[in-house]
């Protein structure tokens, strides 16, 4: 079965670009309808609470906000920009494809790389951009995320990850793939050397990076209601032909089958890696008087 | 070339081509099948155990699709889930501990796609294997001999060396899941077996895989006693490097490097 699954509608804020973008725009505040509770949130609202619906629902978000979100405040440095891949397999239509994605998104790849400190802690950071060919992994994602778990292992640092992917990326072939087992070499050498990674997995995260870098780290956290899956929830039911138990595939799902450790609701996240990182920093106080 | 990349598709999907158990009971002596991944259950996709190789001990996993009807349907038309990858996990750390090389036989579509395989983790079990491939102190030798299906192949093979059939492919998807997500049209099958460059040349000039098998004589008995002899010379090589880990991490650490921009 493909590793490029097919992927849930793309919900409305997304559409606008990289954040939320109003679906009405009359006299008053901007508005947002909610999919889930199917109220008009004031988009301001929206963008207060991390794009978090006050009835619970996680809109999607994107990589430069989520990092600004989980980074302490003008501490992350920004890795690896320019990786980016140019159609090495002259694949059909894909460099326009390219085109039009980087000038939409204003990115050069489906994942940001760099350096931050959350809560205080020293820590690699990356998140990957659902606008950016919802989050594909080609060679310049492979290789950038690579890179950053061979600085996180050379500086030692840990890793915090944050994971949205409908799976490889198919207009580039076996390259593609093999970045499955490239950064899979490369968290297993951050590992190895006794540093933490927690991955954050958020709406969809399927397919070969759910099969590779996302389902490796120490801590994986989940976004509630994500979809987190190997094969798409579509192609499992054409070719089963069953019906799908409820709730396949979400977040809370992959929880009762013990995949992921927690769902952590967005606004709680920083607070939940600030406490995560610093149970990793050091050892025991041997010398502690305390009896 | 004689054929056309989709052609080679099909060849590499005919029910008549030797599958796994067949190299496994014609390049190898002695073979101990050992069932079950010691969680859930045994996968039938994929068998493993222990063997001889012209006197010497090896650890041989292969995907198995059957060849009649009924035997396709009871190894699951060669589609491992979770158990097939956990088992075949099993056996390479037990083939670590006793320090004998690896030899995996690689023929699938694609990691089993059902409602089971999901709930019982197949992410989890193809991103452990990846993982956990990439550090183990013995020699592997992938050998891809009819499809290789994306991960679910990708997760029998990271290892030293992958070798391709000639009219073996590998893949990152099928052609036809290919056109149809891109073109809406999976007749447009054939253009996607081109682009995707999936032919065993393509593979090597990628630098995805090190050697293009002949199928001269294919399944008969001086193609087998080829194979093994290749396998080895090889292993035997591999056995004495006394830098494996750190050149299997470089061979996947160079792909898709030189295609970057910077």
């Amino acid at each position: 079965m493909p590793l490029i699954n097919f992927l849930k509608p793309k919900n409305e804020l997304e559409e606008g670009g990289r954040t939320a973008a109003p679906l009405q725009q009359d006299d008053g505040e901007p508005e947002k309808k909610c999919p889930n509770c199917h109220k008009e949130i004031p988009v301001s609202l929206l963008q207060a609470r991390n794009l978090v619906c006050p009835c619970g629902y996680h809109f999607r978000m994107g990589a430069r906000q989520r990092i600004a979100m989980l980074a302490d405040r003008g501490s992350f440095q920004e890795l690896y920009r320019t990786v980016s891949s140019e159609n090495p397999l002259d694949f059909p239509g894909y460099q326009e494809k390219l085109e039009v994605v980087r000038r939409a998104s204003r990115e050069e790849e489906a994942v940001i790389c760099g350096r931050a400190r959350l809560g205080g802690e020293d820590c690699c950071i990356f998140a990957m951009e659902a606008q950016f060919m919802m989050g594909s992994m080609g060679s310049a994602t492979g290789e950038k995320i690579t890179a950053l778990f061979e600085y996180a292992a050379k500086n030692r640092l840990p890793v915090i990850g944050c994971t949205v992917s409908g799976g490889a990326r198919m207009q580039e072939g076996l390259l593609s793939l093999m970045q499955m087992a490239k950064t899979s070499a490369a968290v297993k050498r951050h590992s190895d050397v006794g540093l933490l990674y927690a991955a954050v997995l958020t709406d969809p995260t399927t397919g070969g990076v759910t099969a590779s870098f996302a389902m490796e780290a120490d801590v994986i956290l989940a976004e509630p209601g994500a979809t987190i899956g190997f094969a798409g929830a579509r192609v499992i039911e054409q070719t089963t032909r069953k019906s799908l138990p409820k709730g396949f595939q979400r977040a809370e799902f992959v929880l009762d089958h013990g995949f992921v450790d927690a769902i952590v609701e967005r606004n709680s996240q920083k607070e939940y890696l600030a406490k995560l990182l610093k149970l990793h920093k050091g050892g025991w106080n041997h010398e502690s008087d305390a009896v | 070339m004689s054929q056309t990349p989709y052609e080679r598709v099909r060849l590499a999907r005919d029910s008549r081509r030797p599958t796994g158990l067949d190299y496994i009971r014609n390049v190898f002596e002695d073979f101990l099948e050992l069932h079950g991944d010691r969680r859930f259950g045994d996968d039938p996709a994929i068998v493993g155990g222990i063997a001889s190789l012209n006197g010497n001990p090896v650890t041989v996993i292969a995907m198995e699709k059957g060849h009649t009807a009924r035997e396709r349907s009871a190894r699951n038309f060669g589609a491992p889930g979770p158990e097939g990858y956990r088992k075949a996990l099993r056996l390479m750390k037990q083939a670590e501990k006793f320090g004998r090389p690896i030899v995996c036989f690689v023929d699938t579509s694609g990691a089993n796609c059902g409602i089971g395989a999901e709930e019982r983790g197949q992410g989890q079990a193809i991103a452990e294997n990846l993982m956990e491939m990439t550090t183990l102190c013995v020699p592997i030798i992938s050998v891809l001999i009819g499809e290789g299906g994306s991960g679910g192949a990708l997760a029998l093979a990271v290892a030293d060396r992958v070798w391709m059939l000639k009219n073996a492919v590998y893949s990152v998807i099928s052609p036809e899941g290919c056109a149809s997500i891109l073109w809406k049209d999976a007749k447009k099958a054939d253009v996607a077996a081109k682009s995707l460059r999936l032919t065993a040349e393509d593979a090597k000039a990628l630098g995805v895989v090190e050697g293009i098998l002949s199928e001269h004589e294919l399944g008969k008995e001086k193609f087998y006693r080829r194979l093994g002899r290749l396998l080895e010379h090889e292993l035997g090589r591999l056995l004495v490097d006394p830098d494996l880990i750190g050149k299997r991490y470089e061979r996947f650490r160079r792909i898709g490097r030189r295609e970057l921009m910077s």
